[in-house]
């Protein structure tokens, strides 16, 4: 990529976290049926119990992953499923699909890159104690949100 | 409106349990449920089953949803039985593909129930 083409897609990029939290606002509104709002992420600790992770592949390279607390992650299935049922399979279930909807919804409100990108299977990691390397050694846009009083961070890291 | 059988195809099964309540809140009364977590699952699902109405995911390990709606028009089960793709794949060559290779209708998620309704209920011969 030229210096020129570098810094034309860096530009563009620096546009895309209001696009990525109407994403999830969205997918939290429709799917939850409550609303969440961007927080300062540095007035929340992070607390990653649960982290789910969507890759992305062609014109939009790299990686999506939202986390959060496991009682976090349970009541996001409790929501969804409006019954607290509340077991450690539905919620990690559950936070894949809402990072999977995340990635798809903020990939479909990009022009020109919904056509040639294509979105992984979600997976979820459960537990606190890993050592994450991507391969994405671009940009990244990272925000955290409340939900129910307790952040959910997402971070888009992206190939360069 | 009578009772069906309804064939939903996730691999998550968060997501198959919201989209029998959407179909729930849209109005259709379900006789019986088949849940399958990809596309193999459900060719063999319907091996032994009838339904009257197949809902289904793209992004699915083992076999994806579109492989699945190939597979059903070449294999000839579930004839005349409507398919309905329910996914975060939302590109206009997606839609396109899953059309073409035999499905008749077309949800993106994240979904209300209403588009459910607005998406279903003509297949099975009622207004929504």
């Amino acid at each position: 990529m030229s210096a020129a083409g570098g810094l034309a897609k860096r530009s563009h990029q620096e546009n895309w976290l209001p696009i990525l939290e109407l994403a999830i606002q969205e997918v939290f509104e429709i799917m939850l049926g409550c609303q969440v709002k961007p927080v300062e992420q540095s007035e929340h600790k992070a607390n990653a119990e649960f982290t789910a992770i969507v890759g992305l592949a062609g014109a939009l390279c790299g990686i999506m992953t939202v986390c959060c607390d496991a009682n976090t992650a349970r009541q996001i299935a409790t929501c969804m499923l409006g019954d607290a049922t509340g077991s450690e399979e539905q919620a990690a279930d559950a936070l894949g699909e809402i990072c999977n909807m995340i990635t798809g919804n903020f990939k479909n409100k990009l022009a020109g890159t919904d056509e040639q990108c294509m979105l992984s299977v979600p997976s979820v990691i459960s537990g606190g104690k890993y050592t994450f390397r991507s391969l994405a050694d671009g940009n990244s846009i990272e925000t955290a949100l409340l939900f129910e009083g307790a952040p959910v961070f997402v971070r888009l890291q992206l190939h360069s | 409106m009578d009772k069906i059988r309804a064939l939903i195809v996730d691999d998550s099964s968060v997501m198959r349990k919201i989209v029998e309540r959407s179909l729930r809140q849209a109005g259709i009364e379900l006789d019986k449920v088949v849940e399958a977590a990809n596309g193999a699952e459900a060719l063999a699902a319907l091996q032994s089953n009838v339904v009257d109405l197949i809902l289904c995911d793209i992004n699915m390990p083992v076999m994806d949803g579109l492989e699945f709606v190939r597979q059903v028009a070449t294999v000839g089960i579930a004839k005349g039985v409507p398919i309905v793709m329910i996914t975060t794949e939302g590109s206009e060559s997606h839609v396109v593909q899953a059309l073409s290779a035999g499905a008749r209708g077309y949800i993106r998620k994240p979904f209300t129930p209403d588009q459910v309704k607005e998406h279903v209920l003509p297949l099975l011969g009622k207004q929504p």
